[in-house]
Formats: C-alpha cells, structure tokens, sequence
C-alpha cells in the first residue's frame, strides 16, 4: 500500500506524458486563414513548416519545349495509335518523353513499351496507360465544375511514381470478423488509414467514391419528416468527409458552415467544386479504373484482388489545390485537352 | 476521533490520520462483514483520510460488482477479438475499439445474433443492472448510516442521462443503431455524428441548459472551494456548524462576495446551489437528447424557427445545390 499508490500515481504521469508527446500535433508556427465571415471560427490553419516542405514536395515540372503542331499526323506512321493519332509527329514525341519523365524516369519508354517493337501493345502497362490517357481526356474535357481550366496532366497524380501512391484499396481491417460469433466490428473502430487514423468506418471510400450510397444524412425540416438516415450513416459520411479534409489538408470549414453542415446557401464555394469532384472520383472508378483489374497484374491489386481506385488524395496530395493550382494543361491542350474517343 | 489542526494551504500539510484505526460502526446481523484493510498510507492521506478502507460491500455491492464485471469483460473479449485476439494490436488501438450497438436492420430485436450487435445488447444489460443495484446500494447505505439520500439522487440523475442515451432513446426510435458504442474514440465519433445528423446539437435549449449547468457547476466548485480554504484561518472548514452558528468566517466569507459581485449565498445554500447545478446537468442534458430524433429532426432549423439563429451576412454569394441542375445527382 506504501509503495502502491506513487507508482500507479508514476505509471500514470509516464503514460499521459508518452501520449502528449506521441499525439502528432501541429507544432507552431501556424499560418491562419480567414475563410468565411468573422466571429464563426472558419479559419484555415496549417503548420508554417510542414507547408515549407509540401511547397517542396508540389511543383510541376515545365515541359520540355513547345512542340511544332504542323506536319503530317501521327496516325499515319504508327497506324496502331488510338487516341493520339490526330497530334504531329513532333507533338506525339514530345508527349512521349513528358509522360516518361512523369510516369516512369527510372524505366524510361521501356516501362510500357516493348525495346524491339515500339508498336507492339502487348504489355499490361501500355494498355492501361491508353486507358489512362482517355482518363485524362475525359477529366479535362467533361469534369471542367471540378478541375477547371487548370486540369490534369498524368503529372497530377503521378508525381514520377509508375504507380500513383496515392490511390486506395477496398479496406477490410485486420483480420475479416463478420463471419464468427465474437469481435463484430461494424466496419468501423480500428485505425481507418483512408478517414485519417480515425476510429470511423474505414472502407467508406468504396461506398461512396465507387457505389453511390446517399451522402446526405440531413433532415431538412425541423421536425420529423420521415428521413430513415441514422446516425450509423452519419459515420460513413463523416468517414469520406474525413478523406477529404485529410486530402486537402483543410478543415470542416474550407467547405462548410459548421454551423449547419447541410446548408448550401451558408457554405464557401469550394463546396460546389467538392460535390463534382465526389462525382468524378466516382465516375472514374467505375468507367476507367474497376474495368482495368483484369489488365492488372497480382501485385497491383489490394488485399481483396481490387484495382488501385480514385481518390480525393491521388491529386490533391495534401494540397486544396493540386500543385497549388500550378496550370500543366495549358502546354499539352492538343494532347491531353480534348476528347477523341 | 479527535483533530484540531487547521488547513491553512491549496495543498494541506495536515494529515488526517488517527492512532487507532477506525472499523466503523458494528454492521447488522445477516450482512456481508467489511473486508480489505484498513491500511494507513502517507500517500492517500495526501489526497484525504490517511485510512484505507474497510469496505462494505454488501449483496448488493457484490451483485452489481459481479454484473458490471460481466458486462465488461464481454465488452473487452469483443474488443480483442475485434482485433483478431492480438494482444500487441489490443493495446496499441484500445482507444479505437469498441463494442457496437446492433445495426439498423436489426431495429429494436431484444437479442440480435451475438455477431450483429448481440453481445452490446448483453453487455448493456448487465452494465445497466449493476448500475441500477449500484443505486440501490446507494440509497440503502446512506439510511443506514442515518443520512439523507441526496447523493443516491444526484447519482439517479447520472443514471437518467445513461438510461436515456443507451436504453430510452433508442427505444422511442424504434433502434439500437441508434445507440452509443462501448469505446473511447467511438462513443466520441457518435457524439459528433449525433449532433450533426440532428442538425446541430448547439441550437437544442436543453443542451444549452446542460452546457449551462455543467461550466456553472465547474464555476460553483471553485468558488464554493476557494471560499471556504480561504476563511478556515477564521474556522470555516466547520462548514455545518458555520451553517446553524454564524461565526466571523462566514460573516467574511459572504462579505467578500457581496463587495465583489452584491450577492451572497450562504454556508448551507451554496451546497444547495452546488447540489442543483450538478443534478440538472445530466437531467437537462438527457431531456435534449430525448427529444432528439424524437420530437425535433433538425435543431438548426428547429432553431431559425424560434428565433435562436444568429444571422450572419452571405460573405460567399449565394451558393447553390449543385444536386438541383438538371441532371445532377444528389
């Protein structure tokens, strides 16, 4: 009893002490924005020396030169082209060398293409990278509500990796614990990596990104009005808003009015540039990417043999605006603007 | 027992502490003798009595002991299993485990399959029981000792607001889904999830009313604390006798606050004040959430309604729902 009491007192105070200091704060400087009207704590905060470092870690690189649009079409040459027949040869060439610099600097044209027979579409890597080029056509042709006149370029999302890191899988926690009698989780309360390490349903990114479960959880009269949401769905939409806020590195506030999160007419408009950008990442799951997972091989597929998807972080990368708004399209208009297919 | 010493620090230097240690008085016939100690510790004395214990445990002690037992360790087995029974990864996620309510699709089923939320319907029971024997403890302890019973119905009012969240809410909904997880982060996702699923639970007045009670209660607390370490130089640590026999302590005491703020309460009433604003914490509290979900959808718009929303200007320009363009999809 002597000794009992001040070493539960020191176990106590070391373990309080271990949590403070393992609890992955943002240490000032702060750098504080106001974003919405004053007095309703709608700020955006970000740590001054981890901005210095992402400032690092998001510059777009400047293309090679400016290629000659004129001369005869690629088509012509390389009868084999699908979607980029209609660039000049000077133009196709030069897109070649920016997608390798982008895509694969380490492995080169020889990534995707075969060293003997450059036409030759037999590996896996050149079939999705033409998929991919529609992609990006598609993104910068019809999802202008969401990337603007910015658009993307394979760069967005690459950043010199084969593979963009970015990207998420279908998530199923530890060990499956549905199917037993004990140790039910509900999707939810282990570490959820895709809703920032939080305790929130971790596989709401396929729900939402891939399905299309209702977001909206509000009722939008005062009183009952026969809304079914509960606060179960609360949490998943709580989980992709977390995904959001994680991607951006913003809080609640950059797109809503805490005050009443449901509220269009209070939200800042980048609230509308999100709700696109749901219908995008959604839509490129479903029309480029889940078509993809045969072209895949094993070793780019997640636990449960799904293909790499879409998501808020795979351009974003930490940044509200990827490469902090940085225009790449501008240079590549005829090869990545427009759509052909 | 015998003490006459002063407390003259925040932090006392006085021990209080006997030669001989106390048993209490003898126990009826039929019930549980005390058990464990006593002990005298330096250190517990710090904090209070330098005694440590005995106990008095009781059929009722022991019952509800036994059941909140039970009931925790369902909750911690599910926790582990969740985890796939590792033991390394049930220590480092503890914070983010839980053991969930039933899911939606299993409405109000008084026992769903174990692995569908069962085992917190199980867990809640028992958790439930050994708080309600707890209570009755309580209560049958402070009679025996000749009390009132005002501190069994401060703790009846905690039991109200837990009865509420885990049992009569989700009962009026017609759901345990809509009830809160066992779990430290968990049961905190549910909080946000609840207020923002009801529109925000800022603009519900019975959770003003709590908010109300519990920072008073706080403020009450140090003042009522802070008074009485100050006037014990003048004998105001003998607060009872203070209250029937008024002596220069008290008359200081209620002197300083009518200087400071014109009102003062008095050596009995500032516990009545303390008692109130401690029990109607969760008792308001559990009204606002009762009526949630229930009675009231949408506390915002419940709230512009009846005039409680402050109104700011539109600094954005009338942003719209981009789900009302043709062809959108909500």
């Amino acid at each position: 009893m002597k000794l009992a009491v001040p070493v539960i007192g020191a176990i106590a105070v070391l373990f309080t002490g271990w949590m403070m200091a393992k609890a992955g704060w943002t240490i000032p400087p702060v750098e504080t924005k106001q974003v919405g009207y004053r007095g309703t704590g709608a700020f955006v905060i970000h740590d001054k020396d981890q901005e210095k470092k992402t400032m690092a870690a998001n510059v777009a690189p400047a293309p090679p030169y400016e290629p000659d649009p004129n001369g005869p079409r690629a088509k012509e040459a390389h009868p084999g082209l699908q979607v980029l027949g209609d660039l000049s040869e000077d133009q196709l060439n030069r897109l070649m060398a920016s997608i390798a610099e982008w895509v694969a600097p380490e492995e080169g044209c020889t990534y995707c293409h075969n060293a003997e027979n450059m036409a030759d579409y037999s590996k896996y890597q050149i079939q999705v990278a033409r998929r991919m080029l529609q992609m990006t056509r598609t993104i910068n042709a019809d999802w202008k509500q969401h990337v603007g006149q910015t658009g993307v370029t394979c760069y967005t999302c690459h950043r010199g990796n084969p593979a963009p890191k970015q990207v998420w899988f279908k998530e199923i926690g530890p060990t499956p614990t549905d199917t037993g009698w004990v140790g039910w989780r509900n999707g939810q309360n282990v570490v959820a990596k895709n809703a920032d390490g939080s305790s929130l349903p971790y596989d709401a990114l396929s729900e939402y990104l891939l399905g299309d479960r209702p977001i909206r959880v509000h009722t939008l009269t005062a009183l009952p009005s026969g809304n079914k949401a509960g606060i179960m769905d609360t949490e998943h939409t709580y989980a992709l808003m977390t995904h959001m806020s994680q991607s951006l590195n913003v809080g609640c506030v950059f797109c809503h009015s805490s005050r009443a999160f449901n509220a269009w007419d209070e939200s800042p408009p980048q609230r509308v540039t999100a709700f696109y950008g749901i219908r995008m990442a959604r839509a490129l799951n479903k029309d480029y990417m889940e078509p993809l997972t045969k072209t895949f091989p094993a070793n780019r597929l997640g636990v449960t043999g799904d293909v790499a998807k879409v998501g808020c972080a795979t351009c974003h990368q930490g940044v509200n605006k990827p490469l902090y708004g940085a225009n790449m399209l501008k240079d590549y208009l005829a090869e990545l603007g427009g759509k052909t297919q | 027992m015998q003490l006459l010493a002063n407390y003259q620090n925040i932090f006392t230097r006085v021990q209080v502490n006997t030669p001989h240690l106390d048993m209490g008085v003898p126990v009826d016939r039929g019930e549980f003798e005390r058990f464990g100690g006593p002990v005298k510790s330096y250190w517990v004395g710090k904090f209070g009595n330098a005694q440590f214990g005995p106990i008095y445990f009781g059929t009722l002690g022991m019952m509800a002991t036994i059941f909140f037992s039970i009931g925790f360790v369902i909750i911690g087995l599910n926790m582990l299993a969740s985890v796939h029974w590792n033991p390394i990864q049930f220590i480092r996620q503890l914070p983010w485990l839980a053991l969930e309510p039933p899911p939606p699709s299993q409405g109000l089923k008084l026992i769903p399959p174990l692995n569908q939320g069962g085992w917190w319907n199980i867990a809640g029971f028992f958790i439930t029981l050994s708080v309600i024997l707890w209570w009755v403890r309580m209560y049958r302890r402070a009679r025996a000792l000749g009390m009132g019973t005002h501190v069994p119905w401060a703790f009846a009012s905690a039991i109200w607001l837990f009865l509420v969240l885990g049992l009569i809410r989700p009962v009026l909904m017609g759901s345990w889904s809509e009830a809160v997880p066992f779990g430290i982060f968990p049961h905190l996702d549910w909080t946000t999830a609840f207020s923002i699923r009801y529109g925000n639970l800022y603009y519900n007045p019975f959770h003003c009313l709590s908010i109300v009670f519990l920072y008073g209660s706080t403020l009450l607390f140090a003042m009522h604390g802070a008074t009485i370490l100050a006037v014990t130089r003048y004998g105001g640590d003998r607060e009872i006798e203070q209250i029937v026999d008024r002596g220069t302590a008290s008359e200081r005491a209620a002197l300083f606050w009518r200087w400071t703020m014109g009102f003062n309460a008095t050596m009995e009433s500032v516990h009545r004040w303390a008692w109130w604003f401690a029990v109607l914490t969760p008792l308001t509290g559990g009204i606002g959430i009762l009526l949630t979900g229930t009675v009231v959808d949408n506390w915002y718009l419940w709230g512009i309604k009846h005039g409680l929303v402050a109104h700011y200007p539109d600094v954005h320009g009338g942003v719209l729902d981009p789900s009302l363009a043709p062809g959108a999809k909500p």
